[in-house]
């Protein structure tokens, strides 16, 4: 392909995706950018599977991000495809989004998307390439209006992209920098912090009963003693769970307001 | 609390509806028998002092039987009753207000002079308790009549309330800007169709403002103004986005309140085709039999998709503008199964219109 030896002749082309459900819209952007010589688009998605695979594929210095998108939003995408790239946001109108990307400082645009504010955004983010963005868990929860909890868990494996309806997840461990997320009989990892995660879900259904464990409480069938000041969290499929002192207590709140 | 005791003046106007009822029991106390003025004054004053107070009571008995819902024989039999057993019990406390007073010199003789006298008073207090009985009752039809009078009040202004919000709420912010950004695509690589698409768009904020002062359109109006904003989101969306329409003619000219149905098609576009990475079908029925309407919005929608972001606002408002006009007669049914999100309105074709 001439991708290649566009490389060679300009090894400092800057490499963009754009990512859009929209025909149109990804037009625009693509229009824009051809003016710009610096930039080469090395794909185009309709939607965040394609561009989850787009960016393992072709690790694109720069994404336009739409972020509504089905399936996969915008912020899923970021949250699965690490801080390597830097990322533009692409949105018609969302409050909640607006105030989190000034929060952390993060590109967008708004649509219709006019030439001086792409020009700007556009240099914002070459300055900061090779920067890291602001991590992405804590970019998603600060979009969400408040009082809403996170509905599903994205997780990617390779380029396999894995939706976890909350209310299926059995419990979540801490492993070092990730979280394995137990769901069906099956463990997905996920990088992200389990205070993090925790932040994201509804208190009301998931408990922190021991520092390296969030159990879903539906789940939980029986506490059981296990030595002196601690417990043991039994679940529906037999699991067995550390439950610390202060874990217990929170349980306990929890049990005592259901009833 | 009592109604004739929470405003003070009330109270005041029951007592002096007393005085002459006072004024009768010492006139036929003293009169017909053998107690002097003197006497039956002495006697009776304080016995209305207390059986006033007695009397309020028949408002419990009142408010724990009302007249609708109450058999009118049990009704008779347990007021006739407690008034039995209150006069009785009022004319022992004058026998032994009597026998009291008979002890001071000054009414020495009182008790014997007043004996005669007890089936007279035992008579009137069975009458007077009825009386009240009576009198409670209407101001209980009274209350309720104010009550059912600002009941009325209230539905309507949240009727017009929740008409006002339905319509402040049409123009959506996110279809305007990715419909501009539709135009600002086309402008290059096909202006007539950018032309095409801001004339629909116009035509769209046209017929949305215009509809909105109207309190009834028949259902080509509503009809043509959901075909046009369908055409732009249609742009937008491309071959995601496909329509199907099912509407029996006689139905067309039924009539109904505007933009009762936008709001369902915007949700079927936003919530639906637009959660779905390859698009579906949008799907409009409309039919009238025996005197009834039934519409029906239809959508391919993605069970798995997260519920929508403002918790079906547009739902709850056309259910708020259908009752307010149609009372129990309007129906809504909302239901999602297999893939399909299908919301259903019917309600009477003919009715007269709720005036505000």
């Amino acid at each position: 392909m001439s991708k290649k030896d566009d490389e060679k002749k300009n090894d400092k082309k800057i490499t963009a995706l754009i990512v859009d459900d929209e025909e149109l819209a990804r037009l625009v952007l693509r229009e824009l950018i051809q003016t710009r010589p610096e930039i080469e688009v090395v794909a185009e998605c309709a939607n965040g599977f394609e561009a989850v695979k787009a960016v393992a594929e072709h690790k694109p210095d720069l994404i336009f991000l739409d972020v509504q998108m089905p399936k996969l939003s915008g912020f899923d995408v970021l949250e699965l495809i690490g801080a390597e790239t830097a990322v533009i946001f692409v949105t018609a109108y969302d409050q909640y989004a607006m105030r989190a990307f000034e929060v952390h400082a993060v590109d967008y645009l708004l649509k219709p998307i006019g030439r001086d504010r792409f020009e700007a955004a556009l240099e914002r983010a070459k300055s900061r390439l090779g920067q890291k963005l602001p991590p992405a868990p804590d970019l998603a929860a600060a979009t969400r209006p408040p009082k809403q909890f996170l509905e599903r868990i994205v997780v990617r494996d390779g380029t396999r992209v894995t939706l976890i309806p909350v209310r299926k997840l059995d419990y979540a461990e801490a492993q070092d920098d990730y979280v394995a997320l137990a769901s069906e009989g099956k463990k997905h990892l996920k990088q992200q912090t389990i205070a993090s995660l925790e932040a994201c879900l509804d208190p009301d259904q998931f408990v922190r009963v021991h520092r390296s464990y969030v159990v879903n409480f539906e789940r939980v069938a029986r506490i059981e003693p296990y030595g002196k000041d601690s417990r043991l969290a039994i679940l529906a499929d037999g699991t067995r769970l550390p439950v610390s002192k202060a874990g217990y207590a929170r349980l306990k709140t929890l049990m005592d307001q259901r009833l | 609390m009592h109604p004739l005791l929470t405003p003070i003046k009330r109270y005041g106007i029951y007592l002096s509806a007393w005085s002459p009822l006072a004024g009768i029991l010492i006139y036929l106390m003293a009169v017909p028998g053998k107690l002097g003025w003197r006497d039956a004054t002495v006697l009776i004053v304080p016995l209305c002092l207390v059986y006033q107070f007695v009397c309020l009571s028949a408002w419990y008995m009142c408010k724990a039987a009302p007249l609708q819902r109450t058999p009118i024989l049990r009704t008779r039999f347990m007021h006739l009753v407690a008034a039995a057993i209150i006069s009785y019990l009022w004319v022992e406390l004058a026998r032994l207000l009597a026998y009291g007073l008979a002890q001071f010199p000054t009414f020495r003789g009182l008790d014997e002079r007043f004996a005669p006298q007890t089936t007279v008073l035992y008579g009137l207090g069975f009458l007077v308790y009825l009386l009240s009985v009576a009198a409670h009752y209407v101001v209980l039809a009274m209350e309720d009549s104010s009550k059912a009078e600002s009941r009325a009040l209230e539905t309507s202004i949240l009727a017009r309330e929740a008409e006002l919000k339905a319509l402040k709420a049409q123009v959506n912010p996110h279809f305007l800007f990715n419909s501009l950004n539709s135009v600002s695509a086309l402008t290059s690589v096909d202006p007539a169709k950018a032309r095409e698409m801001c004339i629909l768009l116009a035509e769209f904020l046209r017929m949305t403002l215009g509809l909105g002062e109207k309190s009834s359109v028949p259902l080509s109006e509503e009809l043509s103004l959901l075909h046009r904003y369908l055409a732009i989101e249609k742009v937008r969306f491309g071959a995601r986005l496909q329509m199907q329409e099912e509407i029996q003619e006689e139905s067309r000219s039924i009539q109904l309140p505007p933009l009762l149905l936008q709001p369902l098609v915007e949700n079927a576009v936003t919530h639906g085709i637009a959660n779905l990475p390859d698009g579906g079908i949008v799907r409009l029925c409309g039919q009238s039999h025996s005197g009834r309407v039934s519409l029906a919005v239809e959508n391919t929608f993605d069970p798995e998709s997260t519920p929508m972001r403002n918790g079906g606002m547009g739902l709850k408002n056309v259910r708020n503008r259908l009752e307010a006009r149609y009372g129990k007669e309007a129906n809504m049914r909302v239901s999602a199964e297999n893939g399909k999100f299908r919301v259903e309105l019917s309600f009477p074709s003919h009715v007269e219109e709720v005036k505000s």
